[in-house]
Parts: C-alpha cells; structure tokens; sequence
C-alpha cells in the first residue's frame, strides 16, 4: 500500500486554561488513501482537537506540545497560515456537525457553493453555478436548481447536510474531515447521509476522517477506526475485527452502551466503575512514563 | 459491512412553497403597510407642505386667536384645527413642523447609524486594541446624561437645525456602535464565517459578505427607532428654544406655545402633541415590522 494520505504521528496537545492538562496523548493513527477513518470517542475524548488541529483553526486556549500531522509528505502544523489557506478547501475539506450554523442565513445557496469553487478551482462565476447544480444533482437533490434559489433557512436539515456534501466533495479534495456529520439529522436521515457520504468517497477516491461519537454509525461507514479516550488511543485497526472481538475493555464498554433494538432494556449504563478505574490507572501510567521520552 | 440499500432514493425537495420575496413579505404585514403608509404621507405633507396647508403658517390675525377646532362652539370656517394665541392656523402650522421633524429624523439617525455601525463593525470583527478603544470611548460617552449633552452642545454650537442634527449625531452614535459589535461578534463566531476565513477570503469580503447582511436587519430596526429618538430630541430641544428659530413651526415649538394657554385653547397643545406621538409610534412599528420580515432566521 502506498503512503498514507494523512498521517498523523505522535500529536500532543495541553489545555492552557487548565493548568496544563493533557488534552491529547501521543496520538497516532493515519488514514490511507480511499480509506473511511472513524475517529470515535465519548465527548471531551479529543477528537474534534484533533480535526481543528487538522484544519489549523485549534482553539487559543489549546496548544500543540508535540507531534506531526503529515499531509502528502509535508508537516501541516508546520506550514505558514498562508500554506495552510492553500491547502484547505482545495485538498482538505470539512462537512461541518450543524447544519443550521454553517450555512449563511442571509446568503442563498449558489451564493456559497460558488464561492469555495470560485476561490479554490478558479472558475468563472457561470461555470462555478452549472458546477454547482450539477454537485447537487450528485447528492441525489431533485430540483437543484430551486435548491440553489433557496436560503438556508428554506431546506430541511437533511437537505442542508447534502448540500454541505456536496460543496465539500465539489472541491474535489484529497481528504474530508466529516465531523459528526450526521449528529444533528433524525435518524432516517442520518442513514440516507452517511450512505451519500460512502458513496461519494467511493467514487471520487477521497479519504475520510469520520468523527463520530456514534459506534453505530462508524461501523456503517469506516473501513478502519481509531477509539480515543482522555486524548489517548484506546485501539485501533480493521472496524470489522474491532468491533468484532474488541481487545480493549473500553472498546467493549463503548459497544455495551450501544443501545440496541433487540435489547432494548440494555446497554444504557454508564461505563462499569472497574472499567474507568483501569482507564484511569492506564492513562496515569501513560502520564508518568511520557515524561521520559519514548521510542517505539 | 452494513447493507447499503442499492441506489438510494432522491431526496424529496421538501423546501415548501416557492420562497417569498422580502417585499411580498413587507406587503402581507400590516404593522410595516400602516406604519409606511403613514410615514410616507408625512413625508409628502413636508414635501408639499406649502401646496397642502389651507393658510399660511405664519400669518396672523389677532381678531381670530384662539379659536377652536371645528365642530366647537365659536368655530370659524376654514381653521380645521383652530387657531393659536396669535390667531395661526394651528393645521397649518403642524403640517409644516412635519419639515423640521423629519429632515432631523432622518438625516440625524441616518448619520448616527453610519458612523455608529461602521465603528461598531470594526470593534467586533477586529477585536484587539480596535475593540478596546471604541468599547472605552462608547462606555465614557454613555456616561454623560444625554439630554443634559445635547442642550449643551447646542449652546455651544448655537440653535439652528445643524446643530440639533449634530447633538443627535454626537450622542446616539453609541447606540448603534454598541448593538452592532455585539452582532458582529456574534456573526464571527458562526461556522460560516470560520470556514470563510479558514479557506483564505480577504477580510473585507467576509465582513461584507458573511457577516453584514445579517447585521442588516438588526441595523435597520435600530435606525427606524432612533428616528423616532430623533424627532423627540428636536421637539424637547424646539421646547426649550434651541432649535431652529422661532418663525419656522416646529411640534417642540408648538407645544411650548400650547403650555401657556393650554386652559383657554388646549387644542394649540394637543395637535402638534398627537402628531409627534403618532409619528414616534409610527417609526417603532415599522422598525419592529421591518426587522422581523428581514430577519431571514424568522422567516417562515
């Protein structure tokens, strides 16, 4: 297998507000070209850290200590804002949580497809607009044209993810960070959005980085998963063998909390104490060893 | 893997009727049509003041003063209003004080709206010693009593409409400056506006493109309101005489005069009184019907 597209080696990141507190651990995972990469965790876990470190918009009261985050054979964390600015958008595009804040109200939708396609691929303003409709079209949104009249506030959550979609594949990037697409949408939307997703990726080649704190949605769509807990990787490999024979207990724990229709009486407990006692005596072990420098 | 359903079905295009225009939507909302409606004949009987006034507003006639409105005892022919202590046409007089109260609503809180929102843009989308400076001169500027600043500064400037247009300028700049940085900064935080950003817009694109017209229809209330603020600084400022000079009929005017016999000839006090209520009540409803058919999150 060739390189991979997005490789990210050793990330370390400290809260500043909070006297320092390690927000990332030593985070290592990389996303191959064509792979679905599902990043999962429970909130506060680092995960959207590690997709704002990626897209270089990483919060003022968070810093970076350590680690790289390879892009096509640079270092993004180490390129100017300039570089970065060329980067994003061409290569590397985002499908935002919220449907509602991403779009502009007071802009109608052709208005802000056109503009990325405009800014990054250079075409004209007529052209950006054909593209446009036909980047709808390809989201399965029947009436594009009426679509791209629309504002914002005019469509349905789920119409406003496709659209999302679709001008963050238009772009034609090399890699999409979708962070917890689906999160905002009911669940018969959900579905439909992360099938348009995986087809979309499918077609075009393009790596994904899956934020999710949703098992069950990454197991729909992720070729490969990393589990984060407290900033560090809990496991990571093939989602099928993952999800199959979990080898952490903190894997486990997060598929026993899965609710299930089958079960429904079960699985909503709250992580067994045992188990956040070990994660805590583990992360601690980590904490103490890291501060000699290590290899492996 | 999941079982991916074979080509998924077309999203329904469940977007509703055919979106309406804003101006359709102004059309349908009965607060915005009166309030209009009603601003707009003021604006022609100022306009057309002299075509439109049955007498003129000056010419007096000593041996008709005091006469009531029409329908009261002692009427006279002609004088719908009455007359005042000096025998004016009081009709007249409130037609062509709606001159001077406009020109200051509208020239005023246009100007105030201007410097105010372009300071108030700057200090919410550039943050930093920008922000600092102008939140520090509006909060010291905010602590001097206004009408207490604006009599002075007309005293100092001299009466006349400029210096009322100037007073109201130099102390209700603040109102919109503080708003509109708050909704700017509000605005910069929206994902759309990072994304901009992030990709690589200029900063005056995003400004103007992503962040002010949602700014607008805040704006628009405030300045329908300060033109209200406006035509009530001018009558209390006409009131106690440093307003425009006392040959030109003003409602502030009017009303100071109507005080003195308001016992012998209320109605001298109680025209030009209802005309700046209405027009207050006026410019707040269309300020609050305006902004609720712009705001395009409220749009249904």
């Amino acid at each position: 297998m060739s390189a991979p597209r997005l490789a990210i080696d050793a990330l370390s990141a400290i809260s500043l507000r909070d006297g320092g507190k390690p927000i990332l651990r030593r985070v290592s995972l990389s996303v191959g070209r064509g792979e679905v990469h599902g990043l999962v965790g429970e909130s506060g876990a680092g995960k959207s850290t590690i997709a704002k470190a990626v897209l270089g918009i990483i919060p003022a009261q968070v810093k970076v200590t350590s680690g790289a985050i390879g892009f096509e054979g640079r270092n993004l964390l180490s390129l100017s804002a300039k570089e970065l600015r060329a980067v994003l958008g061409r290569d590397i595009a985002l499908v935002p949580q919220d449907p509602a804040t991403a779009l502009n109200p007071s802009r109608r939708i052709d208005a802000q497809m056109t503009d990325g396609l405009r800014l990054k691929r250079g075409l004209s303003a007529r052209e950006a607009r054909v593209r446009a409709a036909a980047l709808l079209e390809e989201v399965q949104i029947r009436d594009p044209e009426r679509v791209l009249m629309s504002y914002p506030h005019q469509l349905s959550g789920g119409m406003r993810q496709r659209v999302l979609i679709a001008a963050a594949f238009g772009l034609e990037p090399k890699l999409v960070i979708a962070d917890e697409p689906t999160t905002a949408l009911d669940v018969t939307v959900q579905k439909q959005i992360l099938r348009l997703i995986r087809a979309l990726q499918e077609r075009h080649g393009t790596s994904v980085l899956f934020v999710s704190h949703d098992l069950g949605v990454v197991a729909k769509v992720c070729d490969r998963l990393t589990v984060l807990y407290m900033g560090k990787v809990m496991e990571q490999g093939a989602t099928a063998e993952v999800l199959a024979a979990p080898r952490h207990p903190y894997t486990r724990a997060l598929l026993a909390a899965n609710p299930r229709y089958d079960r429904p009486d079960t699985g909503l407990e709250p992580t067994p104490p045992e188990v956040v006692a070990a994660l805590r005596a583990e992360i601690a072990a980590f904490d103490a060893s890291a501060v000699e420098p290590r290899h492996g | 893997m999941e079982h991916w359903a074979p080509a998924s079905a077309p999203a329904t295009a469940d977007i509703g009727p055919p979106p309406l225009s804003v101006v359709s939507r102004l059309v349908r909302d009965p607060k915005v049509v009166g309030a209009s409606g009603f601003v707009l004949v003021l604006i022609v009987l100022a306009v057309a003041a002299s075509l439109i006034a049955p007498k003129d507003p000056l010419a007096q006639n000593l041996l008709l003063a005091d006469v009531p409105p029409a329908g009261f005892s002692g009427a006279e022919p002609g004088y719908l209003i009455g007359t005042d202590g000096l025998g004016r046409d009081v009709l007249s007089r409130v037609i062509f004080g709606t001159r001077v109260s406009l020109t200051v609503a509208f020239v005023a809180a246009g100007l105030a709206c201007l410097i105010g929102s372009l300071l108030g843009l700057l200090a919410g989308y550039l943050g930093g010693w920008i922000d600092t400076l102008i939140s520090r001169l509006v909060d010291i500027w905010m602590a001097f009593p206004p009408v207490l600043l604006s009599i002075l500064l007309v005293a100092v400037l001299g009466a006349g409409l400029h210096s009322v247009i100037t007073a109201i300028v130099v102390i209700d700049w603040t109102r919109f400056c503080r708003v509109i940085r708050t909704e700017t900064m509000g605005q910069a935080q929206m994902d759309y506006v990072v994304a901009a950003r992030t990709i690589g817009f200029a900063r005056p694109a995003i400004l103007f493109r992503e962040i002010f017209p949602n700014v607008v229809p805040v704006l628009i209330a405030l300045l329908t309101l300060e033109m209200g603020i406006a035509v009530v600084v001018e009558a209390i400022l006409s009131f106690v005489g440093l307003s425009v000079s006392s040959d030109t009929p003003t409602w502030g005017g009017m009303i100071a005069e109507g005080r003195q016999l308001v016992h012998e000839a209320w109605w001298v006090l109680a025209a030009p009184l209802a005309a700046l209520f209405a027009t207050v009540v006026a410019f707040n409803q269309l300020g609050d019907g305006l902004a609720r058919s712009l705001d395009p999150v409220l749009r249904r």
